[in-house]
């Protein structure tokens, strides 16, 4: 007698394309949000060499003004700018959803949430607006 | 409105194929028609060789996943009507095994769910004289929204993080885990966190969000993975700052 036939089992796994992320606009920008940590770190390292040349003395912040005055300089840090908008605004509109806080018994809504990390965002850039003007 | 719209649909034969293929079905469109009721018909009338999962035709069984047009959705809850004049593509759920035509091997996920104890964990039971958890609406509503979870596996194919990395434990697993944590009846938050606090947990979640959209229960797996984060970054932190502290 012969063998019953065998059910082939071989499962189809199908290959993710490298341009998976282009597929949908979500996709699109969480590759942008997860690309944005390499211009936080960027601006990090800016600022840290801003207050090194500024701690050697004078003559050597006019040089680190001078360098970061050159076009490749000021390219990055706009491109580093928009970057670092992206990150706040995605980090912001996340925190109610990592946020639940209940006054009186009651869910504070998401909005309000947002709208206050917003609000902490608009006050202190205002403060910094203040000082640099006010000096 | 036309009477019949085509189903294109993906066709996995093992036997005779080592990749899937696309038949192209026409059947009746009818209002009251969903993308089920389309491959049922296929089923009976056209081809019997047609295999998919489905059972309860209501959205609460959660088999009969697929994918409708590029995105993750119940078949049984997606009307024909609303992508006329077609055609409809029906393809197996994104990021799983492809068994036959549009089943999926989700046994990955059969593996996954109960180490995360989607259970009532107690330390110490108390016996049945002394009486039920008792439970308020509130404490309820705490965790109702992420109890409505049918293991559907829409969210594991509208993941990209799990797509790329199949050892990612993935939004249901995570959301249900979160649905226990929340629970005031449950003492089994600190055995989940041991589980879930790794690069393959709570930690993979890089919050694209679409596991949310594609949720049909309105589960929000993203949120609820938000919040687990922001439990174990403070759980974290406290341990860091009172090392003796209790956890």
């Amino acid at each position: 007698m012969s063998e019953p036939a065998q059910q082939t089992q071989r499962p189809y796994r199908p290959e993710i394309s490298r341009l998976w992320w282009l597929r949908r606009r979500s996709y699109v920008f969480f590759v942008l949000r997860e690309l944005s940590s390499i211009f936080v770190a960027w601006s990090v390292v800016f600022l840290l060499l801003l207050v090194r040349a500024l701690a050697q003395g004078e003559a050597q912040f006019r040089a680190f003004l001078d360098w970061a005055a050159g076009p490749w300089v000021v390219a990055l840090d706009v491109l580093t700018l928009a970057f670092l908008v992206l990150h706040a605004v995605t980090w912001f509109n996340l925190t109610p959803a990592a946020t639940v806080v209940k006054l009186r018994g009651r869910r504070v809504p998401p909005r309000a949430i947002a709208g206050g990390a917003y609000a902490a965002w608009v006050a202190v850039t205002a403060l910094v607006v203040v000082l640099v003007v006010t000096r | 409105m036309a009477d019949t719209i085509t189903l294109e649909v993906a066709r996995y034969r093992p036997d005779r194929e080592t990749e899937p293929t696309v038949e192209a079905f026409e059947v009746p469109l009818r209002r009251d028609w969903a993308v089920l009721d389309g491959l049922n018909h296929v089923k009976d009338n056209l081809d019997g060789s047609l295999s998919y999962r489905w059972s309860c035709r209501m959205g609460i069984c959660g088999s009969c996943g697929m994918t409708v047009n590029g995105e993750p959705r119940l078949t049984c809850a997606t009307f024909l009507v609303d992508y006329a004049p077609g055609p409809v593509r029906v393809e197996p759920l994104a990021n799983f095994p492809v068994i036959r035509d549009l089943v999926v091997d989700i046994g990955d996920f059969m593996r996954k769910l109960p180490e995360v104890s989607p259970w009532i964990v107690r330390g110490e039971g108390t016996s049945v004289e002394e009486g039920e958890y008792l439970q308020t609406p509130e404490q309820l509503a705490d965790y109702s929204q992420f109890s409505m979870c049918i293991n559907c596996m829409l969210c594991y194919s509208a993941c990209p993080v799990y797509g790329l990395d199949p050892e990612f434990v993935g939004p249901a697993a995570i959301a249900l885990a979160q649905r226990y944590n929340l629970d005031s009846r449950d003492e089994g938050a600190d055995v989940r966190m041991d589980l879930l606090i790794h690069p393959e947990g709570i930690w993979g979640c890089t919050f694209v969000g679409e596991c949310t959209r594609a949720c049909p229960k309105g589960v929000d797996p993203a949120g609820a993975i938000q919040r687990y984060k922001l439990t174990a970054a403070l759980q974290s932190l406290k341990s860091f700052v009172l090392p003796r502290g209790p956890r």
